[in-house]
């Protein structure tokens, strides 16, 4: 079982550091782990993705909330929420020959080229986890010089609007809601 | 540097090290165990400034004043402290950092560091040591700057202090030590993430369910630990069996939560627990587990560990609840409050006296027992005649880590929590004539002995010289077998009693490769009343048997530190014995 926790912690040097090593010390298997700070500088957001049993996420929520430093952990899974994950990616697409069969999987998948060089081109893109690999799968073909990815954040959706409401802001909001769905899938 | 401040409280500008010590003041510490070195240098100036309010005791290493912290604050209740220079005194804290962490011992260990400019140049004496210690403390802080001192403390102790008590660990930079600040005490704590131990309340509901769970219990039983005793439940425990009349078992942290002396102890649990109370543990239909962690030690194979049993479990510490063992009704609270909200509302079990019968039947017939024949003195034995010789003064018993600490924990008798002290979870060799120490500067005119082996013994045995030159009149009893016994034992059992390096001697002797031809090692080696006598402390040798008494007695009438080298057998084992992952029924008695 894969989960998403998400952990508001203090932001103090150390932390990640303790928050890591008490991870590996007590043998947790951790898929990816982002951190970043939040609207509240005092605080910052780590989000790891966990597999293991409801046994084991049981014991790893509770261990991260024994960290003095740890302020909450969120179990994101279980609840409604948006995942994502954010690559750059260089690819070998010499100008002319693949360059545009390059761009139109880009656009496809809805990422960006940010920069060009004369052999590679630079692509950003985001999305779940299985739209992120499947861009790596179809970018292979052409040869992926470079990777990087931010490991995969996540956020609970905020309570959706009873079906009968009509007002605007949040029609449009739902509406938003169901384009980033669907982008997502 | 803050600006002057309104004169509100007799401010002045005072350096980072009067601070830190004046902290110490106001947060209640009386003594502490501080080795110097460079970079705390102007921390133990510091001290001679305050020596009205605090007594600086100095260990002879380091290790030594954490466990001598350790005695202090498990013997009290109230924190420990302990202080060391930066590098290899930081790295001396280690173990007793660690020690405490799984003993859940509270512990302020304060550390100099370099210079904070030099930090992270491998400069002179440097670790970093906070980096060193993530895992083995509860907390842990590097203050860079003199401002955040006074709320680093008031954290440092209440994070050690509530919940689960636990070490935390304070590096000051020397620099830090030196600046200048005008303190404000009157600080906020800055703990977001740390739970409020006010809301460690068990709720009315938990309370009805765990009733429910022992109305209808025909076989219950308490199994109850450390957590009994820190956060001071004995006193409740022991109303709840008055009560219901359950009966208890402990582990090795719990021994005093309850009477020794009292009909309804089963006494210890686990590996070399009782008989009784492992046989009561495989058949109860009910497991209170109070304050406990389900430790192997304790439950060998856990499928098999209490497997007719429903089980409540009661711990402070969330994170223990299902950790080895699945409980049916998980309760995270203070046990105290717990024991007193059950207490006020539980009824007389009185449909439990054949089961109470039953234990109490095997324990008359399966007590602990030893040689009573034996020509000599056999260590059960001088544990049992030094329980009872001391009944009257309730003494402080303190162990190292082996064969004399499970014997100890077997017959010497803990009627009252706290007198009991000893290295538990991590099972530190060594923890016992520091931590005695530790107990005797807590308390001055208390009777305090360390039991101890030879292996042990010598693993702190320059604590002898503190013991000696700061008035602290510990007692050793050294049941000296010339063997790291509890491993001899493990060869013999399950190694065909191959022998690896697990004698003390000298290596040419016979016993250094298992050919003595004797149940008593030859030649002894080293020589501890004339070690003893060298630092300065009383001490004697015992071998026959009817000469125990008098020396037991001469030992603790003795004015100051004493070590009593009593000559046994290195044959003995220690039984019951359950081996390492095993269940209950592969039991060994003979």
């Amino acid at each position: 079982m894969r989960h998403v926790l998400s952990a508001i912690v203090q932001n103090v040097p150390g932390v990640l550091a303790h928050i890591s090593g008490m991870l590996a010390s007590r043998g947790y298997n951790i898929d990816s782990l982002a951190v970043g700070e939040t609207e509240d500088p005092n605080l910052s957001r780590m989000t790891f993705v966990v597999v293991g049993d409801d046994r084991v996420l049981e014991q790893v929520r509770k261990q991260l909330e024994k960290i003095v430093t740890v302020v909450r952990v969120d179990d994101i899974s279980a609840q409604d929420h948006v995942e994502r994950d954010m690559m750059l990616v260089k690819i070998h697409a010499p100008a002319g020959g693949k360059r545009s069969e390059v761009r139109e999987l880009v656009e496809i998948f809805r990422g960006r080229i940010v920069d060009v060089g004369e052999e590679e081109v630079m692509i950003e893109i985001s999305g779940r986890e299985s739209k992120v690999e499947a861009f790596i799968d179809r970018m292979r073909a052409f040869g992926i010089t470079e990777l990087v990815r931010t490991g995969r954040i996540a956020m609970v959706r905020s309570k959706s609007a009873a079906p009968d409401s009509s007002s605007g802001p949040q029609l449009r909001d739902s509406s938003i809601r169901s384009y980033i769905r669907k982008e997502s899938d | 540097m803050a600006p002057p401040k309104a004169a509100t409280e007799k401010n002045k500008l005072i350096n980072g090290a009067d601070i830190l010590v004046e902290s110490l003041v106001r947060h209640g510490v009386d003594v502490l165990f501080a080795y110097p070195g460079g970079a705390s240098m102007p921390l133990h100036q510091a001290l001679t400034r305050f020596s009205d309010k605090i007594r600086t005791i100095l260990p002879r290493h380091e290790q030594g004043g954490t466990f001598a912290a350790q005695g202090y604050a498990r013997s009290t209740g109230r924190p420990g402290v302990c202080m060391a220079t930066s590098g290899p005194g930081a790295t001396n804290l280690v173990t007793g950092l660690a020690d405490a962490k799984l003993d859940s011992v509270p512990i302020i260990a304060i550390t100099g560091q370099v210079t904070t400019g030099a930090i992270g140049s491998d400069a002179f004496q440097e670790t970093p040591i906070v980096e060193v210690c993530r895992g083995i403390t509860k907390h842990h802080y590097l203050v860079t700057d003199v401002l955040d001192l006074p709320r680093v403390m008031k954290e440092a102790f209440h994070v050690a202090t509530t919940g689960r008590p636990g070490p935390v660990l304070v590096d000051l930079p020397k620099d830090v030590q030196l600046e200048k600040y005008e303190a404000d005490w009157d600080v906020p704590m800055n703990l977001p993430g740390y739970a409020d131990p006010s809301g460690m309340r068990i709720r009315p509901e938990q309370v009805n369910q765990v009733l429910a769970a022992i109305k209808r219990a025909k076989r219950p039983l308490v199994y109850c630990g450390g957590g009994v005793i820190s956060s001071n439940a004995s006193e409740e425990l022991r109303e709840f069996v008055r009560i219901t009349g359950i009966p208890v078992t402990m582990t090795l942290m719990g021994l005093g939560a309850f009477p020794a002396r009292d009909p309804l102890s089963l006494d210890m649990l686990g590996m070399h627990g009782s008989v009784y109370a492992n046989w009561a543990v495989r058949d109860c239909d009910l497991l209170l587990a109070f304050g406990v962690r389900f430790d192997d030690r304790v439950t060998g194979k856990l499928e098999a560990f209490a497997k007719h049993a429903k089980i409540v479990h009661i711990d402070i510490d969330a994170s223990e609840l299902n950790k080895n063992k699945a409980a049916h009704i998980p309760i995270a609270g203070d046990i105290k409050h717990a024991l007193g909200e059950l207490t006020r509302c539980v009824e007389p079990k009185a449909d439990i006296a054949e089961w109470v019968e039953q234990v109490q039947q095997w324990k008359r017939e399966h007590p602990f027992k030893y040689k009573q024949d034996f020509d000599g003195i056999l260590q059960q034995h001088a544990i049992d005649v030094l329980s009872q010789i001391t009944a009257e003064r309730e003494a402080f018993v303190t162990v190292g880590v082996g064969q004399h600490q499970m014997w100890a924990a077997q017959f010497f008798k803990f009627q009252h929590p706290r007198r009991w002290l000893s290295s538990s979870g991590l099972g530190t060799m060594g923890f016992g004539l520091p931590s005695a120490m530790g107990v005797q500067a807590a308390h001055p005119d208390a009777l305090v002995i360390d039991i101890d082996g030879d292996g042990s013994f010598q693993m702190n045995i320059q604590e002898l010289a503190t013991c000696y030159c700061e008035n602290l009149p510990v007692k050793v009893l050294l049941l000296n077998n010339q063997h790291l016994g509890m491993v001899v034992q493990w060869e013999d059992r399950f190694m065909a009693g191959n022998r690896a390096h697990t004698y003390l001697g000298p290596i040419h002797h016979a016993e250094a490769h298992g050919r003595g031809d004797d149940i008593y090692a030859t030649e002894r080696y080293p020589d501890f009343v004339q070690i003893a006598k060298g630092y300065g402390c009383g001490a004697a040798t015992v071998r026959r048997r009817g000469d125990l008494v008098e020396a037991l007695r001469e030992m603790i009438e003795y004015d100051g530190p004493f070590v009593l080298d009593v000559q046994t057998p290195y044959q003995e084992h220690v039984l019951p014995m359950i081996p390492s992952n095993h269940s209950v029924d592969d039991m060994i008695v003979e």
